[in-house]
């Protein structure tokens, strides 16, 4: 007999260690945006603050590079999406041997480098750019060397080749026979592609485009050699790490993260929605009668949770409107300057202690030293052990004032007082 | 109601690569006529209906639809209408938008195609189901959905492919008689094609009977029934018996052989093969088992054979008798039931009589396999 305990143990164990290592570090991003210290960090905690949305939100060059990335992001959308479902479509209408080569060199672009096809767009599109004498008061002037104009080009030159992928796997399941059923009514080619193959293809170009979006939008390899002079998201983000950072990038990923699960929440429950509907057209269900809940969102967990998400996300922001951390900041600065005065005075009494004795043995003073340091190494701070919940604080004085990690966060007192961010 | 036009076929070859998928097809149709193509699965027929319908040109020779050379009209272009093998009704489509796509594409209005499209969906009885997807829809409906967006074209000729294939028996039977009322109605020239000879046989003004990309025979259902041209003409259409043998004389429309096993048997030469049948030539004779009969009293009137009783089954208005034979396959013999209770025991030799009218000989070739 195998023990059905220990594999469940083994198995549990798994899971634990598997998203701990997936997730671990987009939580520690996520707690470190709302912590006060300059120094993205979770621990050790400070105080609870919204100040690093605020920084993010007045960004310059994030915001910059939010916009151009936006932009280049639809370019891309519009260009790698037609391309990749022209080349879908020519992939179904050549013979078994051709398809095979052109299969090859279609899918090619994925396998290149992305700094590679950066460098080639960049040298190509120059020498294209000479050849048709795109010069000094050309009408394409400049065009060549535009950093959005490449990026796109650039981007699009791999992110088609996903696209291609995303309609090869739907053309798959088409009924050619339809398209002839069309022309066979009379139909011209161009009425059977707009009136049955697209509207066939249209989830399939509703992905492709969300695909080629995210795909553009966090490139980075191919967009730091095209962008020229231009700024998106990514090098801003590149630059920034050079330069140092400070949490509001945590911010800007916990911005992200947040917006990507409400979309996956969202779509999730629309396709379940959609399902519930086409079984109901297919009599498997019965036509659920009207009740409490709205129809999508009974028996339906992804709607449920992206509501409560939603309501979170609400009050969240409406509490920020409100809460001010400076109390509490206040408070950590004083009992940083408690603690860096009291191992003064501890050192100030030692040396008084040394100058009528004789030099006293080191050892007396690491218990003082270690207090310099906060409880930085103290187990319950351990790097690793985000404290979500409202933690002791760090660098427990006695003469700070008893706030939790939250300040008076939710204390009806605190409401009149802030409100300045 | 247009009334029906010609579609001939000229010395049609079609080729995909070396392979010969249709061979020299020359049929002509005359207008609305129900013309059948019958042979079974793989023997081009589905090809030559592609042919018609412009979706691939053939390899050589002409198609011509009411005396006009098809060449180079694309599908779009020529005044026929399909029914699909697998029906491709469009699935995210209404089915009053599936009936009246051929409208849409020549750009009439919406209440225009709704107005037309609901008298279609009452000629095919299916009024009130316009709003539907066609998934809402069972397998007979789809099939007159199909009927009615071919018709709703206003084609001069339908084609169709194996329309009642997908269809249970009981369904089929009431389609065929549907199809046929409609064609009466409508008095287009349909060109229907089928594997299934009793459909052919039903509906069918003329029938052509192919195997391999060859047709062999083309005639009214009676014509190939009662005299076919080729053994697997005889083989593929209803039952039949076959004695194999060589000529032994030849005497005007009549030829004897001499069987491998039942004796010498006399018949007509089939009508197609006459003069080209020389004495010593290795021949089949093929018997229908409603042409053999009991030989009262033994008595040898000298067209007769002898054989042993395998089986018999009652069939309510026929009894079979399954008698050995001279192949593999069991002689096979339908006596109408006039109220007997029986007709012989297991294993009781019989002697049978051959009507030599409704008896043919021809020469030695392929059968249906089957
Ligand atoms: N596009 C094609 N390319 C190659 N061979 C084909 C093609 N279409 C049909 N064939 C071949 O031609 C023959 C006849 O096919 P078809 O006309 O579909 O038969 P059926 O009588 O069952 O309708 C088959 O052997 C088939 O494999
Ligand atoms: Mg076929």
């Amino acid at each position: 007999m195998k023990s059905p305990i220990v594999s469940r143990i083994a198995l549990g164990l798994y899971f634990i260690i598997f998203f701990g290592y997936l997730m671990g570090p987009l939580l520690v991003m996520s707690v470190s945006a709302f912590n006060s210290p300059s120094f993205p960090s979770a621990s050790p905690w400070e105080c609870f603050t919204f100040e690093w949305f605020s920084v993010l939100w007045h960004d310059r060059h994030i915001r910059e590079g939010i916009y151009y990335s936006v932009i280049i992001g639809l370019g891309t959308v519009i260009l790698s999406v037609s391309m990749g479902l022209a080349a879908s479509i020519v992939l179904t209408q050549i013979s078994a041997r051709l398809r095979s080569v052109y299969y090859t060199m279609i899918i090619a672009p994925i396998l290149i480098p992305g700094v590679v096809i950066g460098i080639s767009t960049l040298v190509f599109w120059d020498r294209v750019g000479r050849f048709l004498g795109a010069g000094e008061g050309s009408l394409l002037d400049g065009l060549f060397h535009n950093g959005l104009f490449l990026t796109i080009l650039g981007q699009s030159s791999f992110i088609a080749s996903y696209a291609m992928l995303v309609f090869v796997a739907r053309l798959q399941r088409f009924d050619p026979g339809l398209t002839e059923a069309a022309l066979d009514l009379g139909a011209s080619h161009t009425q059977a592609f707009r009136k049955i193959l697209l509207p066939f293809l249209r989830p399939a170009i509703a992905s492709a485009s969300v695909l080629a979006f995210l795909a553009s939008f966090e490139n980075y390899n191919t967009t730091t050699f095209t962008i020229v002079d231009y700024k998106t998201l990514t090098t801003v983000l590149a630059q920034k790490v050079r330069l140092g950072i400070n949490p509001s990038i945590s911010a800007l990923a916990f911005a992200i993260i947040t917006l990507t699960i409400l979309v996956a929440l969202a779509s999730e429950a629309y396709r379940r929605a959609a399902q519930r509907k086409e079984a109901v057209w297919q009599g498997k269900v019965a036509r659920p009668a009207a009740r409490l809940w709205p129809a999508w969102l009974r028996g339906n967990p992804a709607a449920i949770l992206f509501v409560l998400l939603s309501f979170t996300i609400i009050v969240a922001f409406g509490v920020a409107q409100r809460y001010s951390p400076a109390q509490c900041k206040i408070a950590a600065r004083e009992a940083k300057q408690a603690e860096i005065q009291r191992s003064i005075e501890e050192l100030r009494a030692r040396r008084q202690e040394e100058a009528p004795q004789a030099p006293a043995p080191t050892t007396d003073t690491a218990p003082a030293g270690s207090g310099a340091f906060g409880n930085v190494f103290a187990p319950g701070n351990l790097p690793g052990a985000p404290a979500p919940e409202p933690a002791p604080e760090p660098a427990p004085a006695p003469d700070a004032p008893a706030n939790g990690a939250f300040g008076n966060v939710f204390a009806p007192g605190n409401l009149t007082t802030g409100g300045d961010n | 109601m247009s009334t029906g036009v010609a579609v001939d076929l000229e010395n049609v070859w079609i080729k995909f690569g070396d392979f010969v998928a249709v061979r020299e097809a020359n049929v002509n149709i005359k207008g609305g006529d129900f013309f059948s193509f019958l042979g079974p699965s793989g023997c081009g027929k589905t090809t030559i209906l592609r042919a018609i319908s412009g979706f691939l040109d053939p390899s050589e020779g002409h198609v011509r639809i009411g005396g006009r050379d098809m060449a180079g009209i694309g599908p779009n272009k020529r005044p026929t209408a399909l029914i699909f093998q697998n029906l491709a009704l469009f699935p995210l489509m209404k089915i009053w938008e599936n009936i009246s796509f051929s409208m849409e594409v020549r750009g009439a209005s919406a209440a225009e195609r709704r107005k037309r499209a609901d008298e279609l969906l009452d000629m095919v009885a299916l009024g009130g189901q316009g709003d539907k997807l066609p998934s809402e829809l069972s397998g007979g409906q789809k099939q007159r959905v199909a009927i009615a967006r071919a018709l709703c074209a206003n084609p001069d000729v339908l084609l169709l492919d194996e329309p009642l294939s997908a269809l249970d028996l009981k369904l089929r039977q009431h389609m065929r008689t549907e199809l046929r009322e409609i064609q009466q109605r409508v008095g287009i020239t349909f060109i229907y094609i089928t594997h299934d000879q009793g459909e052919a046989l039903t509906m069918s003004d003329n029938v052509a009977v192919m195997k391999a990309g060859v047709i062999d025979q083309i005639g009214s259902g009676k014509e190939i029934y009662d005299a076919p041209a080729t053994p697997f003409v005889a083989s593929f259409v209803g039952e039949n018996n076959v004695f194999r043998g060589k000529i032994r004389s030849i005497d005007g429309t009549r030829a004897t052989i001499e069987t491998n096993r039942s004796g010498v048997l006399t018949a007509e030469i089939t009508p197609a093969q006459r003069g080209k049948m020389a004495v010593g030539d290795a021949a089949m004779l093929f018997v229908r088992p409603e042409a053999l009969t009991l030989a009262e009293g033994g008595t040898d009137t000298g067209n007769t054979i002898s054989a042993k009783v395998v089986n018999e089954e009652f069939e309510g208005n026929t009894f079979s008798v399954f008698l050995e034979g001279d192949g593999a396959k069991p002689i096979k013999m339908s006596l109408p039931n006039t109220g007997q209770t029986r007709i012989a025991e297991r294993g009781k030799p019989l002697t049978l009589h051959i009507n030599p009218q409704t008896t043919v000989i021809m020469p030695a070739g392929e059968l249906a396999s089957d």
